[in-house]
């Protein structure tokens, strides 16, 4: 049998050495259960932002608007001549003027229905689609300042990657906050861990009388405190994943707040936090084990 | 077995043993006497390398207790039974499994003929399922002697083993050591009664050592 496979079955009459209870037994799992909680929140967020990120950057970076000012007499030649420069520009997937309504349309919400787009010098709008690769932004406002003095491409990258930051950097706070819980963990079982051995000293010193190893004293606390955190973050963990799955469903017009579930197989990552918590709870364990072993030898 | 050479220790208070030379042959008993605070109990924890000798050497089956590890003195104390002054036990476990601690400890299994065996032996039967808090004072000390000679050691220490009995149980206590003793077991016993002794002295041939003035003297002939 494996080690890995030898601690997860145990030694029935290894494991009663170790009195059963005690308010660290608790205290262990509580932690662990609330830690692993958070984590599901921080995990979630974490993905959200993640996908918003990626959201955003595909969905902007693809997209540009040409924008033409020009006098009266001149705009539909200009119109002409940026398309022309479009049609010859590598990169471009499509690239169509905006009609009148749809001019309207955008303009509505500030000045009402009824605008009269014949009597206004509005700009005309080209709204152009890239391929996958993308265009070179720099050369083609090279060549419209010569063909067309009036046109200005916006590609969006003004305000796209400051957005982009914005969600990337909250994808991160997420995994910090993750690396956090796991260290607060860490720290609150290896307390509880250090109590325990602290409390049982006379069973630590009967133990040593009949003749155990180090190993094997630190063995009996080290199971019982990985099992624990394993059956507290499990709990945790379940209680998460039915608040994620109770948040509201995402909207069709991506509103942050409402997209913080999981989605598809990212269901799958909040099994592993009690993998991870057992993960931590076992080095904590183990090393306030030795090193207290090792001060009372 | 275990053998002391110019062996010195002491305490904050100053030393408490000073040149401590003696040895502890298979087969042997001795019996260690000295007034309370005298360093019996200190001298028997230099035996199973609970404390380390100041000064000189102390060698527990031909190794300086000073160069083991501490995995070393665990496995050197599977072949030391002791019977401590204040019987340790784990309170959560029955008295059996008191009893058969050494071997869980040790990844060893015992069956249960055996166990009840020894159990019997010492008198204990009726109470194989009792906590040890439930226990009287000779029931524990009896428990204790069944849970040193458990892995069949070779040396068997014992500190005060009949401090808190009658004297119809320090008998029978003493007779389960010379009992061991016949079977090859070297026996060292710390206690301050001398009447134990005076009575040992038709079951068995021992050496009464003393301790006096911080150093470890034979106390007259052999018994």
């Amino acid at each position: 049998m494996s080690p890995l496979l030898a601690f997860l079955a145990g030694d029935a009459q290894a494991d009663r050495v170790v009195p059963p209870t005690g308010f660290t037994a608790r205290l262990t799992l509580f932690a662990s259960a609330a830690m692993a909680f958070l984590t599901v929140f921080a995990l979630a967020l974490s993905l959200a932002t993640g996908r918003l990120a990626e959201n955003w950057g595909s969905a902007l970076a693809q997209s540009s608007t040409i924008r033409i000012s020009a006098p009266e007499g001149q705009m539909e030649a200009q119109v002409l001549a940026v398309m022309d420069v479009l049609e010859t520009t590598p990169g471009i997937a499509d690239a169509r003027v905006l009609t009148d309504d749809e001019q309207r349309a955008l303009l509505e919400p500030w000045f009402g229905p009824d605008l009269p787009l014949d009597t206004l010098p509005v700009p005309r709008l080209i709204e152009v689609k890239e391929t996958p690769d993308g265009y070179d932004a720099e050369g083609l406002r090279a060549r419209l300042a010569g063909e067309a003095p009036g046109a200005v491409l916006d590609d969006h990258t003004r305000w796209r990657e400051p957005l982009v930051r914005a969600a990337e950097r909250l994808r991160l706070l997420g995994l910090v906050s993750i690396l956090l819980i796991a260290a607060t963990t860490a720290v609150m079982i290896t307390l509880a861990a250090a109590a325990a051995l602290a409390a049982n000293a006379q069973v630590i010193r009967v133990l040593r009388l009949v003749g155990a190893r180090d190993a094997y004293i630190a063995r009996a606390f080290v199971r019982r405190y990985t099992l624990r955190a394993h059956s507290g973050a499990s709990v945790g963990t379940a209680l998460g994943m039915m608040a994620v799955w109770l948040l509201p469903e995402a909207d069709p017009g991506g509103s942050f707040l409402t997209g913080l579930g999981f989605q598809g197989t990212a269901w799958l990552w909040p099994l592993l936090i009690p993998q991870l918590a057992a993960l931590v709870a076992f080095a904590a364990t183990h090393h306030a084990a030795l090193t207290t072993l090792k001060e009372r030898s | 077995m275990i053998e002391f050479e110019q062996v010195s220790y002491g305490y904050s208070g100053g030393p408490l043993l000073a040149d401590v030379s003696l040895r502890l042959a298979r087969g042997s008993f001795h019996f260690l006497t000295g007034p309370s605070g005298a360093g019996k109990t200190t001298l028997l924890k230099l035996c199973y390398g609970e404390l380390i000798a100041q000064q000189g050497r102390v060698a527990i089956f031909d190794r300086d207790a000073r160069t083991l590890s501490r995995d070393d003195v665990a496995m050197m104390r599977r072949r030391i039974g002791v019977v401590h002054q204040d019987q340790q036990f784990l309170d959560h476990l029955s008295l059996a499994e008191n009893v058969a601690l050494p071997l869980t400890v040790s990844g060893r299994s015992t069956t249960e003929a055996d166990l009840g065996d020894l159990i019997r032996w010492v008198g204990l039967e009726s109470q194989r399922e009792s906590r040890p808090p439930e226990l009287s004072g000779g029931e524990r000390q009896r428990a204790a002697l069944a849970r040193a000679i458990i892995m069949s050691p070779d040396v068997i220490l014992a500190d005060e083993p009949t401090g808190n009995v009658d004297w119809e149980m320090s008998l029978r206590l003493l007779k389960l050591m010379v009992e061991l003793n016949k079977m090859g077991k070297a026996i060292m016993v710390a206690t301050h009664d001398l009447n134990l002794i005076r009575a040992a002295k038709s079951q068995v041939q021992a050496r009464v050592l003393r301790i006096s003035n911080h150093r470890v003297q034979l106390a007259g002939a052999d018994l």
